[in-house]
């Protein structure tokens, strides 16, 4: 037993889910609505397109990579997918919007894997300027505005509940929507990959050493290439969701989540530098993160100070990180400067 | 001779019109333990590179068993048990021991899911091997540099290897872990499994390995028995010049000593030192880890206060309670760790020459006087001879042994009247280290005052013109050079 302790307290995620119960507390003493079952349902609702995107930018991160261009990449897979269906007047059901907003995802990513891994460049720039690549499409072509209504069969699956859930004293209902599944699917499929198979080591590998890794036999250039894809497709069905939820398609509110992903990611424990973090941390980083955007309202927070809240909350999380890296350097220069004398 | 493991003809390689290589030849038999020396940049890496496959030398052959190839990929030299431990150690210090051992044949049997017991039972044969014992689950970048090495070892040996290159594999190593790794070494030779040793270090070639070849500016210079090999011999072949042993004799002689010291402490570390330095002297200080001597050298330059006795400079009584008066008061202190403590390594050549006297090339108004500062840096690099095109390049590209001089004219840019150097020659190969001692003595003559902080018993002997040994934080000897020997020297150590 103290040997589990021993290894929970060295773990980032054990800090953040402590973090999470004492402000859910805080919540709940304060206003007596957390723990209610609506506002549950309400935060796994607002947890699904923040946690796919999540999960995206964490394979990204881990591989010793970052892609700043996801929302951007997600908005037109969806905007074009959406107008075009509009345009086509298409009546079906969620199958083909799925089929289109994926495929055009893919490519995509598919177009910053290859810059990225064929010509070698440093991945924050390319999906820097992919990111400008994808709006300026998405205004400039395809002239796009905001579409008030989207095709029938993508507002009923945005709209469709698993379950509702009612308030018993507030007498408020919130509905669990069936997208929730897809954040499950993904997230299984993401473990499996990740832990379970070869290219997914290979990109934990790759995070830590990218001349080992290829010294050791791995196919980085593909590993990387398919990486990138990978978050394309992740990233464009977190966009289909959230048109989908929202019933209708606003090219530019995704753009600017980005940073705030990121900052969950790396909140959960993810190094920043690559190599090492779990899917458990980034989890529960993007829920911290969720939890302050949808509930600090409850307290009576005014939601200016949200902003500042979630600033501070990212200071001190990378900061205890960025501290605890310089430790770790630190002692191996003292051990260096010993057995240098 | 038996059937060579691996035999390589007349291999050329050039990038980008230079001759990288000119035509070197090697052979090496089943359980030879070859050293390949040279000094930095002569060749070695590229040698190993065209081994294991990397690179593709542009005429010559190599033999693998008696097998010709012309082009090898990385993985024919692997299949056919070549096996590289480079100074990095290839390893990924993210991930746990168990799958840094057997990701390699994991992937080189095409296997696309984790079976971690299969895993696991990889992992566990190659650490038996060499008899290693380490705990398979935790992470390797928690290991000390010793084990991650023979992580690296212990993975090189799952492929049926026959011969083992290890790039420079003693540099991070403790006497006593390079002994560990040498007993290896010898276990293998026992297997079966010859060695390439590449290093620059004398004592390492003679101590492990039985034959030897030494290359020079991309030229093999001989090949050879280690019996047939001296010291002298081995510096002559690496650098292609004679270098005399003569002791160094001050040609300055003044009353007055520029430094003084009387009964200097620093509680914890020493007491009762006293020692004089006159113009052109170079005093060596050693002693053995925690004697002290790093400490006094400190508190001769500021950065640790002594708390009793006094300093005196020309003369005059001073309190060094910083580094900035150690520096107005003419003092200057070279780092031992040169890498990382010396230089701005991404920053030009030239930042770094003038970063100490920076404040002095600025106008009146405290902007950078950019011709001033463009002459300062060609004067520096004339009378240091640094070895560059441009004076731009970041200090990273340079060899050992010129980032060397840079921290020296660094601290030589104010001209100071002392000098202190701790382990200037550390990590630098056989000729660097003669052109660094040919500097400091030049600087003694004229007129400078030097301390050298050295463990190279050799080295203080023929630089210094006196030796002061300290010991658990007393100076247990003063000592001439020309009256003394390596044995006395050590007694007072112990």
């Amino acid at each position: 037993m103290p040997q589990i302790v021993k290894k929970l307290t060295q773990k980032t995620e054990t800090y953040i889910f402590i973090v999470i119960l004492a402000l859910s507390f805080l919540i709940e003493l304060r206003s007596g609505q957390f723990f209610t079952s609506n506002n549950l349902v309400d935060l796994a609702s607002a947890m699904i397109v923040p946690g796919l995107f999540a999960i995206g930018a964490f394979m990204v991160i881990v591989s010793g990579g970052i892609d700043v261009s996801f929302p951007a990449l997600a908005s037109l897979s969806i905007y074009a997918t959406t107008s075009t269906l509009l345009n086509a007047n298409y009546k079906g059901g969620i199958w083909l919007p799925i089929v289109m907003t994926l495929a055009i995802g893919a490519l995509l990513g598919a177009f910053n894997g290859f810059i990225i891994s064929v010509f070698n460049l440093p991945p924050f720039i390319v999906t820097l300027g992919t990111s400008s690549v994808f709006k300026g499409v998405m205004q400039g072509v395809l002239n796009s505005k905001q579409l008030a209504t989207i095709p029938k069969g993508m507002s009923s699956f945005g709209t469709s509940a698993l379950f509702v859930a009612t308030n018993s004293k507030s007498g408020l209902t919130s509905r669990m929507p069936v997208a929730i599944i897809a954040l499950i699917i993904v997230l299984i499929l993401a473990y499996l990959i990740l832990y379970k198979t070869m290219s997914g080591r290979g990109i934990f590998a790759i995070g830590g050493n990218e001349t080992s890794a290829y010294r050791a036999g791995f196919n980085v250039k593909q590993i990387k290439f398919l990486l990138y894809v990978g978050v394309g497709v992740i990233s464009s069905l977190a966009g289909l969701i959230r048109v989908c939820m929202m019933t209708q398609c606003h090219p530019t509110n995704m753009l600017g989540m980005e940073m705030m992903i990121i900052a969950g990611v790396v909140l959960g424990g993810t190094a920043i530098t690559g190599g090492a973090g779990s899917l458990t941390g980034c989890m529960l980083g993007t829920a911290l993160i969720v939890i302050v955007q949808n509930s600090l309202i409850l307290l009576g927070i005014p939601t200016f100070w949200q902003d500042c809240f979630l600033g501070l909350l990212i200071l001190i999380g990378t900061g205890v990180s960025a501290s605890q890296v310089m430790r770790n350097s630190r002692m191996t220069k003292t051990i260096k400067i010993r057995r240098a004398a | 001779m038996a059937q060579s493991v691996l035999k390589v003809v007349d291999i050329k390689k050039s990038f980008a019109g230079v001759e990288a290589l000119k035509g070197v030849s090697l052979e090496i038999a089943p359980g030879e333990i070859h050293c390949l020396a040279g000094e930095n940049g002569c060749g070695k890496s590229t040698l190993i590179k065209i081994i294991s496959g990397v690179y593709e030398p542009n005429s010559g052959q190599i033999e693998f068993n008696g097998k010709v190839h012309t082009k090898i990929t990385p993985i024919e030299a692997i299949m056919n048990g070549i096996q590289v431990i480079y100074q990095d150690f290839s390893i990924f210090p993210n991930l746990s021991v168990m799958e840094n051992l057997a990701f390699n044949s994991e992937l080189a049997n095409k296997h696309k899911l984790v079976n971690l017991k299969r895993m696991r039972k990889i992992a566990k044969e190659a650490i038996a091997r060499i008899n290693f014992e380490v705990d398979l689950d935790v992470k390797v970048g928690t290991l000390s540099v010793a084990d991650k090495q023979l992580v690296a070892i212990c993975r090189a040996l799952m492929f049926g290897a026959k011969l083992i290159i290890m790039d420079e594999p003693t540099t991070a190593l403790t006497r006593k872990e390079v002994s560990a790794l040498f007993k290896i070494i010898l276990d293998l030779k026992a297997q079966g499994i010859a060695t390439l040793f590449v290093s620059h270090k004398l004592d390492e070639v003679f101590e492990i390995s039985e034959r030897f070849t030494i290359i020079r500016s991309g030229e093999k210079i001989i090949t050879g028995n280690t019996s047939e090999l001296d010291n002298k011999k081995f510096t002559f072949y690496m650098t292609g010049r004679e270098f005399e042993d003569i002791s160094f004799t001050p040609k300055i002689s003044d009353e007055e000593p520029v430094l003084e010291a009387a009964k200097l402490g620093l509680t914890g570390y020493f007491e009762d030192i006293s020692f004089s330095l006159h113009k052109g002297e170079i005093l060596g200080l050693t002693g053995l880890l925690g004697s002290g001597r790093t400490e006094l050298a400190l508190a001769l330059f500021g950065m640790r206060k002594a708390d009793s006795g006094t300093i005196k400079i020309n003369g005059k009584e001073v309190v060094l309670d910083s580094v900035r008066t150690a520096m107005e008061n003419g003092i200057g202190y070279v780092p031992e760790d040169r890498l990382s403590e010396g230089l701005f390594l991404p920053r030009g050549i030239g930042d770094n020459v003038v970063i100490s006297e920076i404040d002095s090339l600025a106008n009146g108004i405290g902007i950078l006087d950019r011709s001033r500062k463009s002459k300062e840096i060609a004067r520096w690099v004339k009378k240091l001879s640094i070895a560059t095109p441009n004076p731009d390049n970041a200090c990273s590209t340079l060899s050992g042994g010129n980032q060397q001089r840079i921290v020296l004219a660094k601290w030589l840019s104010r001209d100071p009247n002392v000098l202190i150097l701790n382990g200037p020659t550390m990590g630098v190969d056989i000729g660097s280290k003669h052109d660094i001692h040919m500097i400091l003595e030049k600087l003694a003559d004229e007129g400078m005052a030097l301390i050298i902080i050295s463990d190279d018993i050799p080295e203080i002997m023929s630089t210094c013109s006196k030796i002061m040994i300290m010991k658990e934080g007393r100076i247990t000897a003063t000592l001439n050079p020309k009256e003394t020997d390596t044995k006395e020297l050590s007694k007072y150590m112990m």
